[in-house]
């Protein structure tokens, strides 16, 4: 069985459907890219598959035994308020949360697994500072390690690479690849159809065309070939 | 002075003052470190608010062990109000407005319709700012506020993580598995017991002193969340024993000298966290 199962979901907000007849599965080594405009329900949709809402119809099926505990998440935005006194190496070991179940502190195997991936984020010489000191893109990274810490089976990430500078954003790229190979399980929202075609192993469109394939059959796809004339023409990134 | 301290401090009633007064302070600001940040604080006023209209009731029915009705209705107001605090926002604010003003005016009312002491004034003064009330506590209750302070501390370091996991970002902490919604009701529980503790030391209008001011000294030097906390649980502390002090060496009231203490403390971090920026 798949991690991911989803059959006809509708999703929306107080009972208002904004998008409906959603059907997909997501297996392990997956690498799932979410499409669309602004405003599509992209993030609507992320978010209820995390059950952080919940769905207007439809069900979300999950399996292959992943427990929440396995979902690594990066949020589009994190509402975090101005003077929150918290330091990356807090929020960063904040990932590592599901990993310690009942366990009440962090053991060295979770401060290590920390170390890592600030390491890998390019943080490491930012660990003692204070996270809303930072700069959007080096926040942005923050996030982005804590994701990795949390990330057992699964990965959400809701633009991860939108404020990285572009070497950091091919970095990331890489990272994503790596962890693929090693079996995680990829969703991820990106307004970069060029990265997206290029990495990803299924496209879910969202907007008024729905399609959900193979990256090989997006390309060749009515939806597929517009979106991506258009996003090389005027530089309209879908 | 000190010789004068020394005196006071073989009274028992003075030594339990101290005890109690150093636990309440100690939970409460542990408290108000994540209550401040989820901009929560004004759930401790509505609740102490709560709590004085119980208070109220337990007195008109003469009740030996008032704590029995006082607790169970600031919990179960607390759990209901951190519920809908959290899904509707503006309405929450209203409807906890109304709940706490409520909660005075009819506690007020009854202890004047059914009070049953001729000084009445004197005796919602007490419960209002608790000016004698730690000076008078029994045996049994400072066992009681020692209980369940350091449950509260014990409860609070062994789920430190998964507190600061929700305060930081409610919505990663649900996606990757966290039991938010339990913890929350958890933590109102909790609240409310220190709130309830937290009225015989400085009485019902000042406990949420207790609680901010803490939390919002600490917050303007430090900027980790773990160096708040432990700031703040010090400052808190160190201002209750201070301030017990000088309202028995001075004859002033308990609650009102505390919230003084912490209040020019604040200033004196908030002095301090200009100068950090500055130089
Ligand atoms: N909290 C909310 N309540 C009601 N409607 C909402 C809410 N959040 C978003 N919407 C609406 O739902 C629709 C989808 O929003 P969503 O954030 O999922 O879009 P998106 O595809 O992620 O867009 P973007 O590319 O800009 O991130 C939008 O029309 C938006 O106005
Ligand atoms: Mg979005």
């Amino acid at each position: 069985m798949a991690l991911l199962t989803v059959k006809d979901l509708s999703i929306g907000y107080d009972g208002q459907v904004i998008l409906s007849g959603l059907n997909f599965a997501v297996n392990a080594g997956d690498y799932l890219c979410i499409v669309g405009e602004n405003g599509a329900g992209k993030t609507t949709l992320m978010r209820t598959l995390l059950h952080l809402q919940e769905p207007l119809g439809g069900e979300i099926l999950t399996g292959d035994g992943l427990a929440a505990g396995e979902i690594g998440y990066l949020p589009q935005q994190t509402a975090v308020q101005k003077d929150f006194p918290a330091s990356v190496r807090e929020i960063v070991l904040s990932g590592c949360r599901g990993r310690c179940g009942i366990k009440p502190f962090y053991g060295r195997k979770e401060k290590l697994l920390a170390e890592e991936n600030m390491a890998r984020m390019g943080i490491g010489e930012l660990a003692g500072r204070c996270y809303r000191e930072l700069s959007g893109g080096q926040q942005q990274r923050v996030l982005l390690a804590r994701a990795l810490c949390a990330a057992k089976k699964l990965l959400l990430l809701d633009e991860p690479v939108s404020g990285l500078d572009p070497k950091v954003t091919a970095e990331m790229y890489g990272l994503i690849e790596g962890l693929r190979r090693d079996g995680m399980a990829i969703i991820m929202i990106s307004h970069d159809l060029s990265a997206a075609v290029r990495y990803a192993s299924h496209i879910l469109h969202i907007g008024r065309q729905l399609f959900y394939g193979t990256t090989e059959t997006y390309k060749v796809s009515e939806t597929g070939k517009y979106f991506l004339k258009s996003a090389e023409e005027g530089g309209i990134n879908a | 002075m000190l010789k004068q301290l020394e005196m006071y401090l073989q009274y028992p009633f003075v030594r339990y003052a101290l005890i109690v007064g150093v636990l309440i302070a100690l939970s409460s600001s542990l408290l108000g470190v994540p209550l401040v940040l989820k901009r929560f604080s004004f759930i401790g006023d509505s609740l102490s608010h709560v709590a004085f209209g119980a208070m109220a009731v337990a007195a008109v029915m003469k009740l030996t062990n008032e704590m029995l009705l006082i607790l169970p209705i600031t919990v179960l107001s607390a759990v209901l109000l951190l519920r809908s605090g959290q899904k509707a926002k503006v309405k929450g604010d209203a409807a906890l407005a109304m709940i706490s003003v409520a909660s005075l005016g009819f506690g007020y009312l009854i202890m004047n319709i059914f009070g049953p002491s001729a000084n009445l004034s004197g005796d919602v003064c007490t419960i209002l700012f608790g000016s004698t009330s730690i000076l008078t506590l029994s045996v049994k209750e400072v066992w009681l506020c020692a209980v369940l302070s350091v449950l509260t501390v014990l409860a609070f370091v062994l789920l430190y993580n998964r507190i600061f996991a929700v305060t930081f970002d409610e919505d990663f902490a649900a996606a990757t598995g966290a039991n938010v919604k339990l913890q929350q009701t958890l933590f109102a529980v909790i609240t409310a017991v220190i709130i309830v503790l937290a009225m015989n030391l400085v009485g019902s209008l000042l406990t949420s002193a207790l609680i901010i001011f803490p939390a919002l000294s600490a917050m303007r030097i430090f900027k980790s969340f773990r160096s708040v906390t432990i700031c703040a649980a010090i400052l808190s502390v160190l201002c209750a024993l201070l301030g017990i002090v000088i309202s028995i060496l001075a004859g002033t009231p308990v609650g009102s000298t505390i919230v003084a203490v912490h209040a020019a403390v604040f200033g004196l971090s908030w002095i301090i966290g200009k100068m950090q920026k500055a130089g």
